[in-house]
């Protein structure tokens, strides 16, 4: 579905990779600027594993190292790794998630293109599983310089001064108000006194995250005008988010957080412009990458609202992931000259 | 002997239950939390199956064909109702743990599927090696399991040890702050260990396979240079 001049030059892997990297910057700054520096540790111990995985799969399995190595495909999954975890997650935790995704989520399955499932959620979902007090070491927005965090990064497993510096993400302290609602003889939690008594609501969705969530959205849009992503994706992911949390917050305001806290909490700008719009594991057709994006907004939003995990989206994606194959295979397109049904025969 | 080498190789790798023929996945997913419980279902997974083939052994001759299957399930609904009430009787606390998994070895599909495959068609002796052999094939694979999801699940071997030996206690192997890996633990764990172990089955095969083919050519022709060296995972 290409306009014309039809004379194209093909993009290559890397250079889509890069400008993916590229456009992760802006959401990385306000990243840096409110949680700080750990990040960069992260993403650097997080990309390395990477590199080192994928030259070992490579070598193991016969194919050319420097071709596949400098395409950047792996380091977008180590970033992608980072940004999603906590930034004072013992450094052990991120190579373990990035050699799951790499090893098994993506080279057991055949390499670069072949994945079903999308690499950095396989790693995010196994962890989250597996570390559920680990991966929520998430720091009060300027509240420990960078040395304590080295420290905490690569100190021991059990830190027991870290209750006072980590806190509860906007997801998890808004989860915890209301499900805790009933049982506490206090006056009844709503959304509007859970947000307005926490310190970690900010305007939007959470002090720090709505910077961040912005300027992943930056990011996300430039991808877009560069053409590395379609607008169907993120944007289906966005409007059925948006309209999922407008019309429960417009029923029921005391029990469901209104759209803003929603789409610029969490994870949710990442995975609209970063994860869904995985071109190996998404949908590929443009019905259907509507669908599959509509698909992963309406779980996430039933896991924040009902489930037990914080945020949903890795889950969300990956059930998705399933359901590719069969998406695909009913929104193929008409091939011009046949009919939309029945046989082979223009 | 060479018949019964075949019974006990089959058993025990060519057509092993668990990495072969995949049988017996449900108790494989369900108690190979540790290498005890493993090792405790596999014992009683072999005597079953011992007993169930020698007796199906023993009677085929007198077994309707037409009705053969729920002789064979009445027989090994017995003999599993034996094992089940002497490992209450004897083995009290391991019977908590192992619960409904000792009756569900009579849905076990690796004993029906030898008694109908191979005990209602052979003697006595070479039914009852097949038996062993089979169970021996599950205990070895379910004990590797349950070792490995317990050492990286929470870091200890033989934990539970102590409710067939009351005077032995599990070793902790890794370090006491090692934080565990729960996803090990549960159902999911058991299913990647036990696709790694079919992979790394199916690979030695397909390495063994592929040198004994580059041999059989160069006994052809002699003259020719010996392949080139494969990396281990080519596709």
């Amino acid at each position: 579905m290409s306009n014309s001049p039809y004379l194209l030059k093909a993009t290559s892997v890397q250079s889509v990779m890069l400008r993916v990297l590229l456009a992760l910057l802006p959401g990385l700054v306000a990243y840096i600027w409110f949680f700080g520096a750990a990040i960069v540790v992260q993403i650097v111990l997080a990309s390395l594993t990477a590199l080192a995985a994928e030259a070992l799969v490579l070598y193991l399995r016969g194919k050319p190292l420097a071709l596949f190595l400098t395409d950047g495909s792996a380091l977008v999954t180590a970033w992608l790794i980072a940004l999603s975890f906590p930034p004072l997650a013992p450094w052990w935790l991120v190579v373990l998630a990035t050699l799951t995704a790499i090893i098994v989520a993506k080279h057991l399955y055949g390499g670069l293109g072949q994945n079903p499932f999308n690499p950095a959620m396989v790693a995010f979902a196994l962890m989250i599983v597996a570390y559920p007090q680990l991966m929520s070491r998430w720091p009060v927005p300027g509240a420990v310089d960078f040395a304590t965090q080295w420290g905490i990064i690569f100190g021991p497993y059990a830190n027991h001064a870290l209750d006072a510096i980590t806190m509860a993400t906007p997801l998890d302290a808004l989860r915890t108000a209301l499900h805790s609602a009933g049982t506490l003889p206090s006056a009844p939690t709503t959304v509007v006194s859970a947000l307005a008594n926490n310190p970690a609501i900010g305007h939007l969705a959470g002090r720090g995250w709505e910077w961040i969530a912005a300027g992943y959205l930056v990011g996300g849009l430039w991808l877009m005008q560069q053409r590395i992503i379609t607008w169907h994706l993120p944007t289906a992911f966005l409007a059925t988010l948006f309209l999922l949390s407008g019309l429960a917050s417009v029923i029921n305001p005391a029990d469901f957080a209104g759209p803003l806290f929603h789409l610029f909490g969490g994870g949710a700008m990442l995975a609209a412009f970063f994860i869904v719009t995985d071109p190996v594991s998404a949908a590929t057709t443009p019905c259907g990458k509507l669908i599959f994006a509509a698909g992963v907004a309406l779980l996430t939003w039933i896991i924040r609202c009902f489930g037990a995990y914080p945020d949903g989206i890795a889950f969300a994606v990956l059930l998705m992931n399933i359901a590719v194959p069969l998406i695909d295979m009913a929104t193929q397109p008409r091939v011009f000259g046949y009919k939309k049904t029945g046989d082979d025969v223009p | 002997m060479s018949a019964f080498n075949d019974i006990a190789k089959n058993g025990f790798w060519k057509q092993n239950p668990l990495l072969v023929q995949l049988l017996g996945l449900c108790p494989l997913l369900a108690i190979s939390t540790s290498l005890v419980n493993a090792v405790s279902l596999g014992l009683a997974t072999i005597l079953v199956m011992l007993l169930a083939n020698l007796a199906i052994a023993s009677l085929r001759a007198l077994i309707p064909y037409e009705i053969r299957i729920p002789v064979f399930v009445l027989i090994i609904a017995a003999l599993v109702t034996v094992v089940d009430l002497s490992f209450n009787a004897f083995l009290h606390d391991l019977y908590l743990v192992l619960g409904i998994f000792i009756p569900l070895i009579v849905t076990n599909c690796i004993v029906l599927a030898r008694v109908e495959a191979f005990a209602a068609k052979n003697g006595l002796a070479a039914s009852t090696l097949d038996g062993v052999m089979m169970g021996a094939g599950f205990l070895w694979v379910i004990a590797l399991i349950g070792g490995l999801r317990e050492l990286i699940g929470q870091g200890t071997l033989f934990s539970g040890i102590e409710m067939i030996f009351p005077s032995l206690s599990g070793i902790q192997v890794l370090p006491a702050d090692y934080p565990g890996f729960l996803i090990m633990m549960l159902p999911p764990g058991a299913f990647f260990t036990l696709g790694l172990l079919i992979a790394g089955r199916n690979w030695s095969e397909a390495r063994a396979n592929q040198r004994r083919l580059n041999q059989l050519k160069q006994a052809e022709h002699p003259g020719d240079k010996p392949a080139e060296n494969i990396p281990p995972f080519a596709a």
